[in-house]
């Protein structure tokens, strides 16, 4: 048991894969509620919670530490509302004015206060995950690392956030009116949502810094976004990706010798891109191929409309042949004959030589779709 | 005094005030834009996004040479900005989750470049911290004519084109009408963020940057309604906090410049918004006290009035706590308030009850007055 705890390379692979659950767990409602930029916002001004604590207790992590996050969170947003209320600024002008302050401030205060603590400018920014398995407590007899004791913790914490006001969240997520009609005070939810999104920002902050958390929060809900519609399966892809950017990123950053961290927040993005491009409906790929399919099955339609309009013309044999095609529909002759052959294989169109005759199945799509309103004959 | 000109004949202190009037020209006139047009917290993923292209630059040339430092973190801005467009315009994502997936990412690849070019243990990389937070001290003289020419020539592309872009600016639809090419001054408007960060990497440093690209815009917009005067005191609030936040920072060992900048701008930015004539929240705020105050007391002359043509008895003695019972709420303050202004009187009443009051001539003057001002439904 010892073993695996004192594994480094595991409790930092933990660690990430810990920020990556709870930060998408989070991160989902987040981004839903179009609220994504509010943890940049958090996650910055937090620097300035963690280090007005650390000034009063001396106290670096643990209970105090995450309660004074939740309040810097819940401040920062509170103010920012009450910056946008004076109507004096836009709401995305009162985000970007409030959260520098209190950073600025959190950095200043630590350039000032905390020369000698371990903690400093670049632990802030980047934070330390390669050193999270040498900060140690001794439970049951196991020294356990203090990140995954509270990253564990948070992550808990955020999963029964998620499941216990589950039918809440989804509610006021997607139908605030409706949520605050039925009586479930969406507004409190969200400032749970953003206290939490504090809280958990807090326990990864000595992992991953205050702007890596950023990713970690909004990418994965956002890769997860384009590859589902559904609430539970977007949460657990999100999850999903989390950890395997922790998992990946490690080797990765082992192999280049650049920060953990960094690498596992822009594994994150690795996905996101997979998602972009791939994606089995909202892929830039399954975009391009259904547009493709579209022009494709549009063509075929102009071509049975033209047999149909012509089938009983007195001019039949010069309209309906395969040459006519060319001429009369101005197609390409690799397009007419790309149309041709997918309409036959369809079962749309007969050839006979140059001729071409509609089937019935042919004649009845022409027809459905010159006289909408005629009753079917089959 | 003699301080002060000791201060600012120093080299580095030189350095430092002319990098800070740049920083405030830039940031004054490229963040009006970006605040007017709402794309604020572009600005933010914008500076973040410039860390990988330090580090490329840096790796290009291998020094720490400010003019590809400026190019790659120019470059790698507006690919950040062209990213969340693709992810926006191509997908349902929204764009606070593209801005914030790409400000998390590019700095997650900055962080990941910084860390390689660290291991490359190359003697000359120690300067590239300084970009994260600023630090003013740490100017060149080349730095400066770097981040001057960068300075006037967007200055002199808001010159050329600033009809054009004040017109995209307050009326997109209008402006795509008259012929316009809309979409590229919209893209040139948003690079221009770019630019802003781009000359602020020195002073202020990728993490903060948002914040000059906001503060001097909405501080500014706060005492002036004209684009021209708006973007001329941004320039001047820029430079303001620009210069504070420098100097202190070069006159104090080891404090970052980015901090002490934000923190001027943001308290200009906050007396701006409590003090500015006209729109400033505190005289908002004294307007509407004052106005509850004349109203309470417009109430409680006609209140006493009908009472007094109730009773048909001009004299009329009211009693406080029937007065406050039937007002709902604490009525002394507006009847002293009416007694000070000669409108009412206290009389002898008895002992054991309230004070009793009555209107005065005067009073009943200004009562028929104000009644004769309101509505049927009203009085």
């Amino acid at each position: 048991m010892q073993a695996l705890f004192g594994n480094s390379t595991l409790m930092i692979i933990l660690t990430g894969a810990l920020v990556g659950v709870a930060g998408s767990l989070v991160g989902t409602f987040l981004v839903l509620r179009r609220n994504a930029m509010l943890s940049d916002a958090i996650s910055h001004s937090i620097v300035f919670g963690i280090v007005i604590v650390w000034l009063l207790t001396r106290a670096q992590s643990g209970p105090v530490q995450i309660v004074g996050a939740a309040l810097t969170g819940v401040l920062t947003v509170f103010l920012t509302e009450l910056v946008a209320r004076t109507r004096r600024v836009k709401n995305d002008a009162a985000i970007g004015l409030v959260f520098p302050a209190l950073f600025a401030a959190g950095v200043l205060l630590f350039n000032l206060y905390a020369r000698d603590v371990h903690i400093d400018e670049h632990t802030v920014l980047l934070g330390e995950i390669g050193f999270v398995w040498l900060d140690t407590t001794a439970i049951a007899g196991l020294d356990v690392p203090n990140a995954i004791i509270w990253m564990g913790l948070v992550t808990l914490l955020d999963a029964a956030f998620v499941v216990f006001f589950f039918k809440e969240l989804k509610l006021s997520t997607f139908d605030p009116q409706l949520a605050a009609a039925l009586g479930f005070a969406p507004g409190v939810l969200f400032y749970a949502l953003l206290a939490l999104t504090s809280t958990t920002a807090v326990a990864a902050f000595d992992a991953v810094g205050a702007v890596l958390f950023v990713a970690f929060v909004i990418v994965p809900p956002t890769a997860a976004y384009l590859l589902t519609d559904r609430l539970v399966p977007m949460l657990l892809i999100g999850a999903g990706i989390g950890v395997a950017s922790s998992i990946s990123g490690y080797w990765l950053a082992v192999a280049a010798d650049v920060s953990i961290g960094g690498m596992m927040a822009l594994m994150t993005g690795a996905f996101l891109l997979l998602a972009f491009l791939l994606g089995p409906r909202h892929g830039l790929l399954a975009q391009e191929w259904r547009r493709f399919g579209q022009r494709h099955a549009d063509a075929s339609r102009t071509l049975v409309v033209h047999l149909y309009e012509h089938e009983r013309s007195a001019r039949v044999d010069e309209e309906n042949v395969v040459s006519a095609l060319e001429h009369h529909l101005g197609w390409s002759t690799a397009r007419a004959r790309a149309v041709l052959a997918r309409s036959l294989k369809h079962g749309l169109v007969l050839r006979e030589g140059d001729m071409l005759y509609l089937t019935p199945r042919g004649r009845e799509t022409a027809r459905a779709l010159t006289e909408p309103w005629a009753p079917a004959e089959i | 005094m003699t301080g002060l000109v000791e201060l600012l004949s120093d080299y580095t202190v030189q350095n430092v005030a002319m990098g800070a009037v740049l920083l405030g020209i830039a940031s004054g006139v490229l963040g009006c834009f970006a605040v007017l047009r709402q794309q604020s917290l572009l600005g933010d993923t914008l500076a973040h996004a410039a860390l990988p292209g330090v580090c490329i630059g840096f790796l290009i040339a291998g020094t720490r040479d400010m003019g590809w430092i400026m190019a790659g973190a120019l470059g790698t801005s507006i690919l950040a900005a062209l990213f969340v467009l693709a992810l926006t315009r191509r997908t349902r994502i929204k764009t606070d989750a593209g801005l914030g997936s790409a400000l998390g990412l590019t700095f997650a690849a900055g962080v990941v470049l910084l860390t390689y070019i660290q291991g490359q243990s190359n003697a000359s990389q120690g300067g590239l911290d300084t970009f994260l937070f600023g630090q003013a001290a740490a100017t060149l003289r080349s730095d400066l004519w770097l981040m001057g020419g960068v300075t006037i020539a967007a200055v002199a592309l808001v010159l050329g084109c600033w009809k054009q872009f004040k017109l995209v600016t307050f009326d997109p639809e209008f402006a795509r009408a008259v012929g316009l090419p809309v979409a590229l001054l919209e893209t040139v408007l948003t690079a221009m963020i770019a630019l802003a960060v781009v000359i602020g990497l020195q002073m202020v440093g990728v993490v903060l940057m948002t914040s000059m690209v906001i503060a001097p815009a909405v501080a500014a917009r706060q005492w002036v309604k004209r684009l021209e005067h708006m973007v001329l005191l941004a320039v001047g609030v820029g430079i303001v906090s620009g210069l504070v936040g420098a100097l202190i920072s070069a006159s104090v060992q080891n404090l970052a410049t980015g901090p002490l900048v934000v923190l001027a701008a943001t308290a200009i930015v906050a007396v701006s918004i409590l003090l500015a004539p006209g729109r400033g929240v505190l005289w908002e705020q004294i307007r509407h006290w004052r106005d509850r105050r004349t109203i309470g007391q417009r109430q409680m002359l006609t209140t006493l009035y009908k009472l007094a043509a109730h009773h048909r008895d001009p004299d009329y003695p009211a009693e406080t706590g029937m007065l406050d019972s039937f007002h709902g709420t604490r009525t002394q303050r507006a009847l002293r308030q009416l007694q000070r202004r000669g409108l009412v009187e206290p009389v002898a009443h008895m002992p054991g009850e309230g004070r009793h009051w009555v209107l005065t001539e005067a009073g009943r003057r200004e009562a028929e007055r104000v009644l004769k001002t309101m509505t049927p439904e009203m009085a």
